[in-house]
């Protein structure tokens, strides 16, 4: 995504360019890593399972990652409260379950809740101070964090709660490896709801409008895009996604908390500075590595204990701003003085 | 000068009711007291860090903790003197805020609050690895607990101290330095300011207060501390209060440290909200509703009038 996205057509140049931004050093590092897994998925029975395990936790990261992606692009704010939407919209769903919805009936009425939820808060909350300091953005999100924990303990208490497995218990079996039905049904889901951005993103108008929203707000505006309603509609597909994400990480840890989602929301900050903060693809690329390399760092360093799988991705974090701070996929910004 | 006059004015009647306030108070709310003057330090630390060099940190709550654990692990194995234990923590957090300060001079703004952040998730979590000497979950139990007239003498005496340390700070040299890097980094270097110096050690003052804080918050809950109290919503809670105040606003540390101590307490009356969780729903609603409606804090809109008053003529 974030090689295509020029503002021209693309000449013949581009294409040269293309061509040989395929063989920069990011793909080929990312082929190497996809290499090395596989040869250790054959070589090793845990290594594979551990994999699977990695990348599907991964997806989860990634497609939060994504979510806050998606705004920090159009609006350079970081929603610092976006896993505890993800978080609230996964109480509604428990919510829609209890009076007597399917699971996936109550997973897809959640999106739409989640939605019209985002939006609504880009509109009252966000825009009127979207323009002002770094500062004042970040702690009208934090407020926001507080408020909805608040707001979700208040109305259905901290104690655990407890959600249909929406893919069954099942596990497979292939030779040695064993791989749970959950942990392929999430990957599925996370990647089909990514893809399905993505489509939208690439080949509708509104797509369009939003990348010249996000990308050149002035010029956009200028032809005709609404930019607002663009970025609305932006924070309402951020939810969505957060909202995935949530859905996603109750099935695989079983219980519902409000806590849910405070650990995935550093995951996913470390998966979105790993990708580069400005790129979509970075995000989820950025999620599948993480969420991979935690697992087996967690199954091969006896170091590493499940405690320290935090602190790590910490590390990878600050690893990360220090050595490259444009990630694996942004692009260097220049800062004019 | 006028305003020289108000401001020692106003310093000597606030210290003046701090002192008077014990003798009215019931013990109950000494403690409470005492924990507003606890969140007064660390806002305070926060506020030089945020508000006048202009570097987000929402990784307070790690520094707190990490000077809570060095008073109780001080109390527990050596049973030290839990003064010098808040001098112990000064300096450990000092250290450690020069660390994090280090890798954030390569970073500003959004990236900065995304570290913190992390920071103040990962911190605990060591409190778990290393649970030997870090006491795990169950955490640790000082071997001294003080009372709650002496707690609250401690905190207020502490608080007054830092107040006057802060304010002399901030006036002079290293204060100028600190405000010209929050306006521009670039203008503040080209006059002369060495900015990897003056940013870390903004780092490492804010950290040393917000230590010093955890010293005293470990004391206001019996001598305990443990990984849950130092929890990602006290970094929250820290910089919310350090926003509502005013940020760069002495005086509103004042106002924050008041709101975010008392305010749990006080929404606990409020009708519809008023059960064991709504205190966080009124807590986000005002902190929301601040930002959006007094950007600069309750010290800005005071000093709006303030200023109105002083300098009627100025156009």
């Amino acid at each position: 995504m974030a090689t295509v996205e020029t503002s021209r057509q693309p000449t013949l140049a581009d294409r040269g360019r293309l061509l040989r931004g395929a063989l920069r050093p990011v793909n080929l590092f990312l082929l190497a890593a996809a290499v090395f897994l596989v040869v250790g998925s054959l070589d090793s029975e845990i290594f594979a399972q551990q994999t699977v395990a990695g990348l599907s936790q991964g997806a989860v990261y990634g497609s939060l990652a994504l979510a806050l992606v998606l705004i920090y692009r159009a609006t350079e704010v970081i929603n610092f409260a976006q896993g505890e939407l993800a978080m609230a919209t996964t109480y509604v769903a428990y919510q829609l379950i209890q009076w007597g919805l399917a699971y996936w009936a109550a997973f897809f009425a959640t999106l739409a809740i989640a939605f019209v939820l985002g939006t609504l808060i880009q509109l009252i909350l966000i825009r009127p101070v979207q323009h002002k300091s770094v500062i004042a953005v970040v702690i009208v999100t934090v407020g926001l964090f507080i408020l909805i924990d608040g707001v979700v303990t208040w109305k259905w208490g901290a104690d655990i709660k407890f959600m249909p497995a929406p893919f069954g218990q099942q596990v497979y079996h292939w030779g040695g490896v064993a791989v749970s039905r959950q942990d392929i049904g999430t990957l599925l889901v996370t990647v089909l709801s990514v893809g399905l951005l993505w489509v939208l993103f690439q080949f509708t108008k509104l797509g369009l409008g939003m990348r010249a929203a996000a990308l050149r707000p002035a010029a956009a505006a200028l032809v005709g895009v609404r930019v607002n309603r663009m970025l609305a509609i932006g924070w309402g597909l951020a939810a969505v996604l957060g909202a995935v994400a949530g859905l996603m990480t109750e099935a695989n840890q079983f219980v519902l908390q409000p806590s849910l989602m405070q650990a995935v929301l550093l995951y996913a900050f470390s998966a979105a500075v790993l990708g580069g903060l400005e790129s979509p693809a970075g995000a989820v690329v950025g999620g599948l590595l993480l969420g991979v390399f935690l697992n087996l760092v967690g199954q091969y360093v006896h170091f590493v204990t499940p405690e320290l799988r935090l602190p790590f991705a910490f590390a990878v974090l600050l690893g990360v701003l220090l050595i490259k701070p444009s990630g694996l996929f942004g692009r260097r910004t220049v800062r004019k003085v | 000068m006028r305003v020289h006059a108000l401001g020692v004015g106003t310093a000597a009647a606030t210290a003046a009711v701090l002192a008077l306030l014990p003798f009215v108070l019931s013990g109950y709310h000494q403690a409470l007291a005492a924990q507003v003057g606890v969140y007064f330090i660390a806002i305070l630390g926060l506020d030089i860090l945020t508000g006048y060099t202009g570097q987000i940190s929402i990784g307070h709550g790690a520094f707190m903790a990490i000077g809570g654990y060095t008073t109780a692990i001080m109390s527990r194995d050596h049973d030290t003197n839990l003064i010098l234990t808040m001098l112990m923590a000064f300096g450990v957090c000092f250290v450690f805020g020069l660390l994090v300060g280090l890798p954030a001079l390569r970073l500003s703004g959004v990236y900065l609050a995304l570290v913190t952040f992390a920071l103040a998730v990962s911190v605990p979590q060591f409190t778990l690895k290393f649970s030997n000497f870090l006491g795990g979950s169950n955490g640790i139990q000082s071997r001294t607990v003080v009372s709650h007239l002496r707690l609250y003498a401690m905190s207020w005496t502490a608080a007054a101290i830092m107040f006057v340390a802060a304010w002399l700070l901030l006036r002079g040299r290293t204060g100028r330095a600190f405000r010209a890097i929050r306006d521009s980094e670039v203008a503040a270097s080209s006059s002369g300011v060495t900015l990897p110096v003056y940013k870390t050690l903004a780092f490492g003052i804010s950290a040393a207060f917000a230590g010093v804080a955890g010293s005293l918050f470990v004391m206001g809950t019996n001598g305990f501390a443990q990984p849950n109290e130092f929890d990602l919503l006290l970094s929250l809670e820290l910089l919310v209060g350090a926003a509502v105040a005013g940020l760069g606003s002495l005086w509103g540390v004042l106002l924050g440290a008041a709101f975010i101590g008392l305010l749990p307490t006080i929404s606990n009356d409020v009708p519809l909200v008023g059960s064991a969780h709504g205190q966080d729903v009124v807590f986000g609603l005002i902190v929301v509703l601040v930002m959006l409606l007094l950007p600069t804090g309750f010290a800005g809109f005071l000093a709006r009038f303030r200023d109105v008053r002083i300098r009627p003529t100025r156009t």
